[in-house]
């Protein structure tokens, strides 16, 4: 028995011996971030909300972070580290730490673990997600309203269904918006890699995409954007302002604080229990930024006016007719996607072309 | 599948942008290995320029100035390996893994002020009546000066390494450094000078993608240029104008596949990913099953430990 199987063991039996709802005075709450803070996207913005929870919380909470932790096996390691260390609870910030944070959290049943994007769960281990897919809808209108050239370029990270719900969202829109509009995929096959994401996006833009959508973190693709000249782009999962108005138009927002706020208050209250939490534009998890200048008011207005019908539930992203890519019906008119689909959808829309890789 | 969208000039100036990185690292690395000395820390002395040439960029809003910042990182970096390997007589592969190492951290600390910054851009140069010429001026004549820059250098360093004496020398001193020593040869001398050129190339390398490929500063933005130059040195067997190939074959392959990805083509894309890797074996195994080791090219005394009182 090695020290660490000790160390877990002792942790495992002051778990048992505490009890589930105690209250606590002091909470140290542990963020394992995939990229660097730096990044001036998807981690930027963790990292805004766990800033938000020490301002909320003052002496009573304790973060710490560890940035670019890998997915995969090495997170596991990360996590082991920081339950050991005395964290209360930790929030796991990428898809790719699903089957780690569930390991981990079987190893400290008084730790709680939340999870960001996934779907596996256990009694110490929630999730908790964005519905990126509403932000993505008003993204497509956007697009398909300001292209010229008809192409639109799309930088996919993984294949996974939260990136492929990301890709049918915004074509659907974009589609309606504009008929005759065409997307380009390019898979990264990375959530960070700025050099990659300049790559990919000057790939895109090389053959005639003149707007670019993305699914990655940093800010290249921006960059590649306005070297470029007349390509509009649009700020993942932060507002990425500085490329405003041109030629970031619009962006996505995730904003995490209010949830990271009201988890660690629940350990602090002795109130936390594991559930599943999927946020969208209504919530106020997922925020719209500021539609630019460059962007025709029609276009703006027809864009605000879909953001307050999200917002309000009386519009779903995913609302029938819509036919898969084979052609096969999946929604019949007037029939909106159930959250089940949604979170396990691994086709294409009619009208996208190319495959899925696998 | 619409082959038909990649336009193949377009696709060949922006592989020229792409292989300019791992070009530059490359053939100070080749450098380097002539003469003797194995650096494994070309990724670290990248990364650093690629901070220093950022923030001096920053600071000066001059691309120019940044550059030679950048070349200064690189060689100040590979100066602190210089100074362990031959004088102290640490062990090189050690030495060099602990510099990429150290200076990926190192770059991180420096950069911390400067994420989410953007670069001064860095203009092409038009040059006059060439970039006019219907095809091959789109291509070859309408490039930042860096693209030029790095394949004059490969041309400098083949003459070099050629027809100069000091070249003979160097060569000499990487092929049987007791032998250099003997004929009165400053062997130690000549390595810091050859490591210093390395840790300069690799730092305009670097400062070509944080400067003009991005262009922005990230931490560990290089993502393992550095290794590929490592390669690409073996797959040139220590020649200049093969090291050309191989960036432009690596860079193009890198290009191509999202270029491949964008029109739809349906090859998984691990396969594109891997294929520079499996040429680099490929050609290895060929080399070596051809002589013994001197076809491969490979400096004699390469990684080998030189001591005057030997």
């Amino acid at each position: 028995m090695n020290r660490r199987s000790i160390l877990a063991g002792a942790v495992l039996a002051v778990g048992l011996a505490g009890t589930a709802f105690a209250q606590q005075d002091k909470v140290k709450a542990g963020f394992i971030f995939v990229g660097p803070i730096g990044d001036g996207g998807w981690t930027y913005e963790h990292n805004k909300a766990r800033l938000a929870v020490e301002e909320e919380f003052g002496d009573k909470v304790e973060t710490v972070y560890q940035e670019s932790v890998p997915e995969g096996a090495d997170a596991e390691r990360a996590l082991t580290q920081m339950a050991l260390g005395g964290a209360d609870i930790i929030f796991t910030t990428s898809f790719g730490y699903m089957d780690p944070t569930i390991n981990v959290a079987k190893k400290f049943p008084n730790v709680k673990f939340e999870h960001a994007t996934g779907f596996k769960r256990a009694d110490n281990a929630a999730t908790y997600g964005a519905r990126f897919y509403e932000g993505r809808a008003i993204q497509g209108l956007i697009a398909g309203n300001i292209t010229k050239s008809n192409k639109i370029g799309y930088i996919g990270s993984f294949p996974i269904p939260e990136v492929i719900r990301g890709i049918n969202s915004a074509f659907i829109h974009a589609k309606k918006a504009n008929p005759d509009v065409e997307f380009s995929i390019i898979w990264a096959y990375t959530w960070f890699d700025p050099a990659k994401e300049a790559d990919a996006a000057t790939a895109l833009i090389e053959q005639g995409a003149d707007v670019i959508l993305q699914h990655t973190d940093s800010t290249a693709p921006h960059a590649a954007a306005e070297k470029a000249g007349n390509v509009y782009a649009f700020g993942q999962a932060s507002d990425m302002a500085e490329y405003a108005p041109m030629p970031r138009v619009s962006s996505i927002i995730d904003n995490w604080a209010p949830y990271y706020i009201e988890r660690v208050g629940a350990v602090l209250d002795g109130t936390w229990e594991s559930k599943d939490t999927w946020g969208g534009i209504g919530s106020g998890m997922v925020e719209i930024g500021e539609i630019s200048d460059i962007v025709p008011e029609e276009v703006r207005t027809q864009a605000l006016a879909l953001r307050d019908q999200i917002a309000s539930g009386e519009y779903h992203p995913f609302t029938g007719p819509i036919n898969k890519q084979d052609g096969s019906a999946w929604l019949a008119e007037g029939e909106t996607a159930d959250d089940g689909t949604l979170l396990g959808m691994d086709f294409y829309v009619e009208g996208l072309t190319g495959d899925i890789p696998n | 599948m619409d082959l038909s969208s990649i336009n193949p000039l377009i696709l060949l100036a922006s592989i020229m942008v792409a292989s300019t990185p791992i070009l530059l690292a490359a053939i100070g690395e080749m450098v380097c290995e002539k003469s003797g000395v194995l650096n494994l820390g070309v990724e670290g002395m990248m990364i650093t320029g690629a901070v220093c040439g950022f923030v001096v960029a920053v600071e000066t809003g001059s691309p120019a100035i940044g550059f030679v910042a950048a070349a200064l990182g690189g060689a100040v970096l590979s100066l602190l390996f210089g100074i362990l390997t031959q004088y102290l007589l640490s062990n090189q592969v050690a030495t060099g893994l602990a510099l990429t190492l150290f200076g990926l951290g190192l770059s991180a600390l420096i950069g911390q002020g400067y994420v989410g910054i953007k670069a001064p851009v860095t203009a092409d140069v038009n040059i006059p009546l060439l970039s006019d010429i219907p095809v091959i001026g789109r291509i070859v004549f309408q490039h930042d000066l860096m693209v030029y820059f790095s394949i004059a250098l490969i041309a400098g360093v083949w003459a070099f390494l050629k027809f100069t004496r000091a070249g003979l020398v160097l060569r000499a001193v990487g092929e049987s450094h007791d032998a250099a020593h003997a004929l009165g040869y400053q062997v130690v001398l000549i390595r810091l000078l050859a490591i210093m050129f390395g840790g300069a190339c690799a730092g305009l390398g670097g400062a070509y993608v944080s400067l003009i490929r991005v262009p922005q500063w990230t931490e560990g933005m290089t993502a393992g240029a550095g290794w590929i130059a490592l390669a690409i040195v073996v797959f040139a067997s220590w020649r200049p104008w093969r090291v050309l190939i191989g960036a432009y074959l690596f860079g193009g392959v890198t290009v191509l596949q999202l270029n491949l990805q964008a029109a739809g083509v349906a090859i998984p894309v691990e396969y594109l990913s891997m294929s520079p890797y499996l040429i680099t074996i490929l050609v290895l195994v060929i080399m070596s099953a051809n002589r013994s080791r001197a076809a491969l090219g490979a400096p004699a005394a390469l990684g080998r430990v030189f001591h005057a009182s030997h």
